[in-house]
């Protein structure tokens, strides 16, 4: 009975050397990679003293701007992980037939497919979303920061370490082998003894946190910081977009930490909320992280369709067809898709009544989004299309989310469901519309935005080159997945033994190698636009000939966004602007007030990051040291009353002084 | 702001009309901010009463809440959480009429209420685990643990919340930002009350009917 107190044992938990695959070639090489690559970052930093900058103009910023930026950057590097995911897995399908086993062990998949979907989610999806609301909000309605400024320097990194924990699983311990959603039993302490779920679990309530603050700042930014006259129905349509989806993330993340946190206690404290016995319930928690799944998905897809929205206006050189139908298919789509998550699991056996009206319900959705559809058409409808980079991904969206959207209708018919639940044509489907909804718009986005960003635009003959490999690619990839599941095949497979199946997995590999390359193409086009940054420069702030508020500063904008708070009369303000002619003013300018940067959202979240990981190895000890710092830490930071300054008027004269002088000299 | 509207008579806008002249201060967001974070918190707490909801009567032939639950101590227990929503209400009074003395007297008083809560319910807890009725025990214990355990831990971080600003008041006084926060702190604080009758209600009254 007496067990003497194990001092390593409170302090290292169940860490030890044995959690270093060492016996994992892929992994070791990727670690070795990962150490190098690290090294060069670190050396160059220190080379060229960049620490201090880095630290006092990004870490630390409480600017909208480089945090957008920031999360961009999370998003992209995170997207080239789970990329590399899918192309395993792809290789795997491909190969692993009959006596061939493939190169990957099942263990070692099932970490696979389980990192690419929470990863291509949480990490990819929702960093590239937020950054670009948090870069493009506050500039559209015409505010100088979010109302929450330090608030979402501490999101962005409490997000960007629940990315760093699922990074250290792939190097010390493992991921979860449960599926991107962890249902339990499977994900409970008997199936899963060991860190992988506890890696899941940490890693996403740790950003969760970020995520939904982030949505109570942007919320508020957008009721309570609008330019004067800017009423709600003059609002850009990506704002109100932006709007609700945050109002969906504040509405479904806290779903997400209840259902995760009530699974910890099963794993942690033996508590019976999901477990086989003493009258848990595995189906509670498949209803409650669906609440909570159901919306997170157009919480990735309406701010999509708000970009595409802003898109097709420029580039039609039209007023968006059917505004006010636009916002109010928005505001329906996000009501709606509150009540349809059973869809996921009609197999549950919940009966023929629930089933229907979850069916309907469902299919109810796909008319508000319809409507979208016909309003982008109309609005290209006797539009002067210039058929730019942004717009290009846009009708490939068109295209490609149309057929998604339709297959989707097929499986929210309950009897089809039942033979094609959990085939791989629900994993066509989804990816149809994430890959062509968030993943084309996120790429029209970044195209569309990226010279308001850094000044410059982005290179076209090497873009058209990206959307044709991704737009060819996904198709490649994925039609054959569409055929394997109407003849029974399930997903999460990394193995077959029926020979005839292989040649669909073998051209959907070549798809993704397919989109590999437009992957490829995008970052050199991202590269070449660097090189030739002052060839494609843009001085005035407005290359694409631009309607909304955000072309009408300088690119990129100052740290003020707007030397004078702009006053809005009409829809599309910076198009209304341009057509009475208006005068850029050149005097009269004042002092502005803004939010300090601070270090203590970057502090606050690496001690959440100490905490989550200490956890994951039952390290108690770090756990009591960290949690009593982070607690420590929250209280000396509200100490601090001394939150702003001003920016000298002397200081803004100089900045727009060089923006006048720019522009008269490129008329 | 009355330049803001103003249009030329033939319809055409002139610059000036674009832009503000002067800084322009929107509204502080704060109260709206933190009114959202409490609507999400609500949330947590409606998955909390929905597992609940379910689990409530999986007993897994252990004891239910008829057997458990002691309603005369719960009953004192609701008592001190209510009378401290009251004076914390008396400490928004002293506040509005400028008397910080009087402001933290009544802080103190709700600080002590929300600790004599938290005794009684750590009391009622350890009581429990040791009849053998621990949140491991059945799906009910688990999801009743959980449930009035997270308010607890919200009335937790509550006090230490009353505590931090009482100091914070005492060093700058009663500022616009200490104002801000008292107005946050209070809407928390009958927050967790209107939840724990929630608990109350379903949980401890409705638990005991057989």
């Amino acid at each position: 009975m007496s067990e003497h107190f194990d001092l390593s044992k409170m302090i290292f938990g169940r860490l030890s050397w044995e959690a270093i695959p060492y016996h994992e070639p892929i992994l070791i090489f990727t670690f070795i990679g990962v150490i190098l690559g690290g090294i060069v970052v670190v050396g160059a930093l220190s080379y060229f003293k960049l620490w201090g900058p880095l630290w006092r103009n990004w870490i630390t910023s409480i600017d909208h701007k480089k945090i957008g930026i920031m999360y961009m950057i999370l998003g992209l590097v995170m997207f080239v992980r789970g990329f590399a995911d899918a192309l395993m897995m792809r290789g795997q399908q491909a190969l692993s037939f009959g006596d061939n086993m493939g190169y990957l062990p099942p263990h070692h998949y099932d970490q696979v497919f389980t990192a690419h979907g929470v990863i291509m989610i949480f990490f990819f999806a929702m960093p590239i979303v937020t950054g670009l609301m948090n870069y493009i909000v506050p500039l559209q309605i015409g505010a100088r920061d979010v109302s929450f400024p330090f608030l979402n320097n501490f999101s962005f990194w409490m997000t960007a370490s629940g990315a760093a924990l699922v990074m250290v699983s792939l190097f010390v311990g493992e991921f979860a082998k449960t599926g991107w959603l962890a249902y339990p039993p499977l994900s409970g302490i008997m199936q899963s003894p060991d860190v992988g779920v506890d890696y899941y679990i940490w890693a996403l309530q740790i950003a969760g946190v970020g995520t939904l603050l982030s949505g109570v700042n942007l919320i508020v930014t957008i009721i309570k910081m609008r330019a004067p006259g800017m009423t709600m129905m003059k609002m850009p349509v990506f704002t109100w977009t932006a709007l609700c989806t945050n109002i969906l993330i504040v509405a479904a993340f806290p779903i997400l930490t209840a259902v995760l946190a009530m699974l910890s206690c099963d794993r942690y404290l033996d508590t019976n909320f999901f477990t086989s016995d003493l009258g848990g319930s595995a189906m509670l928690y498949v209803n409650l992280i669906w609440i909570w799944g159901h919306p997170e998905v157009y919480i990735l897809v309406l701010p999509v369709f708000g970009i595409f929205s802003e898109v097709v206006a420029t580039f039609c050189k039209k007023r968006l067809f059917g505004y006010t139908s636009m916002v109010y298919a928005t505001v329906v789509i996000t009501i709606l898709s509150y009540i349809v998550w059973l869809h996921h699991f009609f197999t549950m056996g919940a009966g023929a009544s629930v089933n229907s009206f979850f069916g309907i319900s469902t299919m109810i959705i796909s008319i508000p989004t319809g409507a979208k559809l016909f309003n982008w058409l109309f609005t290209m409808y006797h539009g002067r299309i210039r058929f730019e980079l942004p717009m290009v991904w846009t009708v490939g969206f068109m295209v490609t989310f149309v057929i998604g959207g339709m297959t989707g209708v097929m499986l929210a018919v309950p009897a089809a469901d039942f033979v094609l639940h959990n085939s791989l044509f629900l994993i066509a489907h989804f990816h149809n519309v994430i890959i062509g909804g968030v993943v084309f718009g996120a790429f029209a986005a970044i195209n569309y935005w990226f010279p308001k960003a850094f000044g410059f635009k982005l290179d076209y003959k090497w873009g058209l080159a990206s959307f044709w490999f991704w737009f060819v690619g996904f198709w490649v990839a994925f039609t054959p997945l569409y055929v394997l599941g109407f003849m029974g095949v399930t997903r999460r497979m990394s193995h077959f033994d029926d020979p005839s199946l292989q040649i669909w997995f073998q051209i959907a590999a070549v798809g993704g190698l397919l989109v590999a390359l437009g992957i490829a193409c995008f970052f050199i086009q991202i590269g070449v636009s660097f090189m030739n940054r002052k060839k494609l420069a843009d001085v005035t702030g407005d290359p694409w000939d631009g309607r909304t508020l955000e072309w009408s500063t300088s690119s990129p904008p100052p740290d003020y966004n707007f030397a004078f708070t702009p006053v809005v009369h009409e829809q599309d303000a910076w198009f209304d602007m341009k057509k009475n002619g208006f005068k850029r003013p050149t005097e009269g300018f004042i002092a502005i007030h803004m939010p300090k940067n601070t270090g203590a959202g970057f502090i606050l979240a690496m001690i959440s990051a100490a905490i989550g990981f200490a956890l994951i190895w039952h390290m108690w000890l770090p756990v009591i040291v960290c949690f009593a710092a982070l607690i420590a830490a929250v209280i000396i930071h509200t100490f601090n009353y001394n939150r702003d300054y001003h920016i000298p008027a002397d200081e803004v004269v100089a900045v727009e002084n060089e923006r006048t002088r720019l522009l008269s000299s490129h008329v | 702001m009355s330049n803001t509207h103003t249009a030329t008579a033939a319809g055409i806008r002139t610059s000036e009309s674009y832009y503000l002249k002067e800084e322009h201060h929107p509204e502080n967001g704060t109260m709206l901010g933190f009114w959202m974070y409490l609507m999400s918190d609500c949330l947590l707490f409606a998955m909390l009463f929905a597992a609940y909801g379910v689990l409530g009567r999986h007993y897994a032939a252990g004891p239910s809440g008829a057997d458990l639950f002691d309603l005369k101590l719960v009953a004192v227990n609701t008592a001190f959480l209510l009378l401290s929503s009251i004076t914390y209400g008396f400490a928004m009074l002293a506040m509005h009429s400028k008397r910080l003395g009087k402001t933290l007297f009544w802080l103190g008083i709700t600080g002590i209420f929300g600790l004599a809560f938290l005794s009684l319910e750590i009391y009622e807890f350890v009581h429990l685990i040791h009849e053998g009725a621990g949140p491991q025990r059945s799906a009910f214990l688990t999801s009743f643990f959980a449930l009035v355990g997270t308010h607890g831990l919200h009335v937790t971080f509550g006090t230490i919340w009353l505590v931090t600003l009482m100091f914070q008041l005492k060093k700058h006084g009663l500022v616009p930002e200490n104002k801000r926060r008292m107005n946050c702190l209070s809407l928390f604080w009958h927050f967790l009350d209107v939840v724990w009758i929630g608990v109350f209600t379903f949980v401890y009254l409705m638990g005991t009917l057989v």
